[in-house]
């Protein structure tokens, strides 16, 4: 039986101890007529080696295309030591660190994790992670209205250059509690959010203003003047970011003259592989003020009975197990073991390697954008500085043009067509550390074909 | 006195001028930043070599408990063994490799596994469809009442705000509940741990939108009206909603939809043994009877018939438009699915139903041991299911040997200790769960140390108070943690 070790003599020996002639017996409370047919739908078992087999086959059916697409999820290289750790069973099979002094190790990772997260995003405070960026984002929001009692109107500004399932996932987590989440649109010919475009609030009561950095389409956002101008009228600033960016750019905690009042992100740059979208981690970081308006489970440090110090899970009392309906949020289990990868990435990269990988990322996507721009039918669509992704405008449906690259081996980019229509055909390319200077000539030379093959034909 | 086993803070292995240098790529020369977006001041994150960072980690490792270590009875979390092949398998480079937003080319092996799954998952619940994006129980909850509340919505039912929940369930359930712009409304549980009907009776009506049940229930008891309670809610307009955290205790044996459950999460990293990774990740995957097909979470996995054979997609607004919309970034942890996958695969339809059985088997066994033993049963007229819940309130009155006292000196004998004060209706309680992969020999092991516990506690109660000895650290002081916060090293 597989995983199961019990022998017939045990089966035997531990009914006639709980005094049951069968294990069947043990079901008597369950109504007869409830009790369950043989599951025809599931088929019978394999054993490691099959089941290895045919996950082989799936997994070569997938294959492993050259890939430009980021979006939301970044192909960095992961150091082996990450996750020859982070599968070790001692952090893999644990459960959340309810009982402390069996868990110090799963603690104090969390604590150090704190810590990086807090220094990276130039924040106060940091929770043990959320499920991910998207939900983050959306329970800052849920945080932000908690936090900012002086506005009424729980109204959240998102900008629409802000990642498209960001906004849906907000809207569907948030919008149940009376969250009112209004758009702001984007300078067509720079591809940030403009300080003008705020203008039709300026008299308006505003809880929270969101700004991700970079935004979705690889461009930087004016930080400081959309930072000064939510405070300036009482609304709160929340900070969406790319970790990998934050080598580089100027932290939330620095933004304007005040700094950010919440930062969140995905943490999935920091050690997680793309793995169809997860699991990731989200992070989020705060002013210490507002620590007790924080959603999902916090690590501090304390001392012992013999005044040694030790680790524990604390501000408890704003979580559903104490306070039921009136919890800052449901979220318990959150993404323990992505954290550790998280730590342990961020901790073999230090300040210096995390900027080596930011600059390559920006040094290639630069690459890509000027080969693929150089093309006959391909643009760059704005002007603002970037990071490491882009908007680039084609002379022709995005679709079929992606389709003939998968066909030779590309994942040649994110179709913007039904986020952003007014863009016309529009395709965000990414490129990060991992993409060498040939993978960038392979992809603009096979672009190049299928551009002129549609032409000439 | 207590060994100590100490680790500094990876900080303290920092040193300027230090860094796992094979991890630095060739410098590059980027483009400008504009003077004004640019960081001025480093992050201060550690500067320590690889292998500094690998001893320190592996040496934090060591001083957790956990399932491939100790023995892990904890409650309410089914702590079994997680199958190495099933992290090897969502391991495999193609899978960790490929972007969620890949073409349909380059992922019809991986949605077939997920297709497969959402269909494996259905046939195990007796529901209709399933989307597999939730990414914790506490998040298939929200999808679970947000889809109920949005069927009430959709019929024009605008007054359907009530949730009902027994009072001993999981403080997510109210939690939920509030999440979704409804009220909580309790019923109380009887003294033999069923549902009372009568309260429940009172409390249906125009206003319920739906009642949320684990079942068995967080009393380690199987709710034997359920048939009773699904057809007053029912009857009242209202929907089912099983919460699944139990479902390991029935997995083969009753499904939730031949109960009347219109809607259930499933905790993959419990029933279906992904792991539990020192809090997460999770996967609450939800499934839903007919009248809540429409209003699933996207993305869904969906399947066509195209003449090279079936071609699978995913689904997104554009075909559900009814949809509760999206929930995650992506499409939850497909990672975490692939592992849940494998091993519904390696078990097959067989080995399902002994999950069902042989957890049953081991608690039932522990259960009727620890009495002989000494220890007294919440509900000892009662069958356990997977798990069940002994009161110390005795011990306590009598030797002042708390619940908390019982569950430290466990660690010093080398087990986890179970759930302690959970359900918060009875009084110094432990809930017990051994799941199905536990040996005979480990459950004695387990019974012998309880009896030695309990040996202790009437001899010298008082060293009890200072247990555990034999951790990296003795206990802690939550209090000054929560009073003098220290959350980041400086």
């Amino acid at each position: 039986m597989p995983f199961i070790p019990h022998t017939e003599a045990d089966v035997s020996e531990m009914l006639a101890a709980i005094g049951a002639p069968s294990i069947d017996a043990l079901f008597d409370e369950i109504p007869a007529n409830l009790r369950a047919a043989p599951l025809a739908g599931i088929p019978p078992g394999l054993n490691e080696m099959q089941v290895m087999q045919l996950m082989r086959a799936r997994a070569r059916q997938d294959g492993l295309p050259l890939c430009f697409i980021g979006a939301g999820a970044y192909d960095h290289f992961i150091p082996s030591a990450v996750w020859a750790i982070v599968t070790r069973g001692e952090f893999y099979s644990a459960y959340t660190p309810y009982q402390a002094e069996a868990s110090q190790g799963t603690l104090q990772t969390i604590y150090e994790y704190q810590s990086m997260i807090a220094a990276l995003t130039g924040m106060e405070v940091s929770n043990a992670s959320l499920y991910d960026g998207a939900t983050a984002l959306a329970e800052a929001a849920l945080m932000a209205v908690r936090t900012n009692r002086k506005s009424k109107s729980a109204r959240i500004l998102v900008p629409r250059a802000v990642n498209p399932h960001y906004r849906a996932v907000c809207a569907s987590s948030a919008s149940q509690q009376g969250l009112k989440f209004e758009d702001v649109a984007y300078d067509p010919a720079s591809g940030q959010t403009a300080r003008s475009a705020l203008a039709a609030w300026d008299n308006e009561d505003v809880t929270a203003i969101v700004i991700q950095q970079p935004n979705f389409f690889g461009t930087l956002e004016d930080v400081d003047a959309l930072t000064d101008w939510a405070h300036a009228k009482g609304a709160l600033v929340i900070a969406s970011v790319n970790p990998t960016s934050l080598a580089l750019l100027k932290p939330p905690g620095q933004w304007g003259t005040k700094g950010a009042d919440i930062a969140v992100g995905d943490g999935q740059p920091l050690g997680c592989p793309l793995s169809s979208g997860g699991p990731y981690f989200g992070f989020m970081t705060t002013r210490m003020e507002y620590v007790r308006q924080m959603p999902g489970r916090i690590v501090g440090r304390t001392v012992d009975l013999e005044g040694r110090p030790g680790f524990a899970l604390t501000l408890q009392a704003r979580e559903q197990h104490i306070r039921r309906g009136k919890a800052t949020s449901n979220i318990c289990t959150n993404q323990g073991l992505l954290m550790v990868a998280g730590t342990l990435y961020t901790a073999l990269m230090g300040s210096e390697g995390l900027s080596r990988v930011a600059r390559a990322c920006m040094a290639r996507s630069d690459e890509l954008v000027k080969a693929l721009t150089a093309l006959p039918g391909v643009r760059a669509a704005f002007s603002g500085a970037r990071f490491h992704e882009a908007v680039l405008l084609l002379d022709r449906p995005v679709a079929p043009v992606l389709q003939a690259l998968a066909e030779r081996g590309i994942e040649g980019g994110f179709d913007l067509g039904k986020h952003y229509p007014e863009l016309g055909p529009a395709l965000l390319v990414c490129a990060t550390e991992t993409r060498s200077t040939d993978d960038i000539a392979l992809y603009a030379s096979t672009l190049r074909d299928i551009l002129q093959t549609a032409r000439t034909a | 006195m207590s060994t100590s086993i100490r680790e500094p803070l990876i900080f303290d292995y920092s040193r300027t001028g230090r860094g796992a240098t094979a991890q630095w790529v060739a410098e590059e020369a980027a483009p400008a930043l504009p003077a004004a977006l640019r960081r001025v001041t480093p992050p201060a994150l550690p500067a320590a070599s690889e292998l500094a960072v690998v001893r320190h980690y592996t040496r934090l490792s060591q001083l957790n408990f956990s399932i491939d270590t100790h023995f892990y009875p904890l409650g309410s979390c089914t702590m079994k063994y997680n199958p190495k092949a099933c992290n090897s398998a969502a391991l495999l480079p193609e899978f960790t490799g490929r972007h969620p937003l890949a073409s349909e080319k380059h992922s019809q092996g991986f949605l077939r596994c997920m297709h497969e799954l959402q269909e494996m998952l259905q046939e195990v619940t007796g529901m209709q469809s399933v989307s597999l994006s939730p990414m914790a129980g506490a998040h298939g909850e929200f999808a679970g009442v947000a889809m109920i509340r949005a069927y009430h919505l959709a019929r024009g039912d605008v007054d359907r705000n009530e949730i009902i929940v027994p009072q001993a369930a999981h403080g997510t359930n109210p939690a939920t509940a509030t999440m979704c712009g409804c009220v909580v409304r309790e019923i109380s549980v009887n003294a033999d741990g069923d549902v009372n009907i009568d309260e429940l009776r009172a409390a249906v009506g125009p206003r319920t939108a739906g009642i949320m049940l684990t079942n068995p229930s967080t009393l380690g008891v199987f709710e034997r009206r359920i048939e009773e309670v699904a057809r007053l809610v029912h009857e009242a307009g209202g929907l089912l909603y099983y919460d699944g955290a139990n479902l390991n205790a029935i997995l083969g044996k009753v499904r939730p939809g031949d109960m009347g459950f219109d809607v259930i999460h499933m905790n993959l990293h419990k029933t279906f043994s992904t792991p539990h990774g020192g809090g997460g990740p999770g996967a609450g995957a939800v499934g839903v009877g007919p009248r809540l097909v429409p209003f699933l979470p996207v993305p869904l996995v969906g399947v066509e018939k195209r003449a090279g054979g079936e071609h699978f997609r995913l689904l997104t607004e554009a075909d559900r438009p009814q949809s509760i919309g999206r929930l995650t970034g992506f499409m939850g942890n497909a990672g975490v699915l692939l592992r849940a996958y494998v091993y519904m695969r390696m078990l097959g339809r067989e080995g399902m139903s002994r999950v069902g059985e042989y957890a049953t088997l081991n608690s039932n066994y522990l259960f009727a041991r620890l009495q002989k033993a000494g220890f007294e049963a919440a509900y000892p007229e009662r069958r356990a299911s997977h798990e069940f819940i002994l009161t110390l309130k005795r011990l306590a009155a009598e030797r002042g040997v708390t619940a908390m006292d019982v569950a430290k000196r466990l660690l010093d004998y080398g087990f986890h200790a179970p759930t302690t004060y959970f359900p918060l209706l009875v009084p110094e309680c432990l809930l017990i769960e051994p799941t199905e992969t536990e040996s005979k020999e480990t459950l004695d092991a387990f019974v012998t140390a309880m009896s030695e516990i309990l040996r202790e506690a009437a001899e010298k109660p008082e060293q009890l108070k200072g247990a555990p000895f034999t951790m990296p650290v003795r206990r802690l002081d939550d209090v000054r943690a929560a009073r003098e916060l220290d959350l980041v090293h400086r």
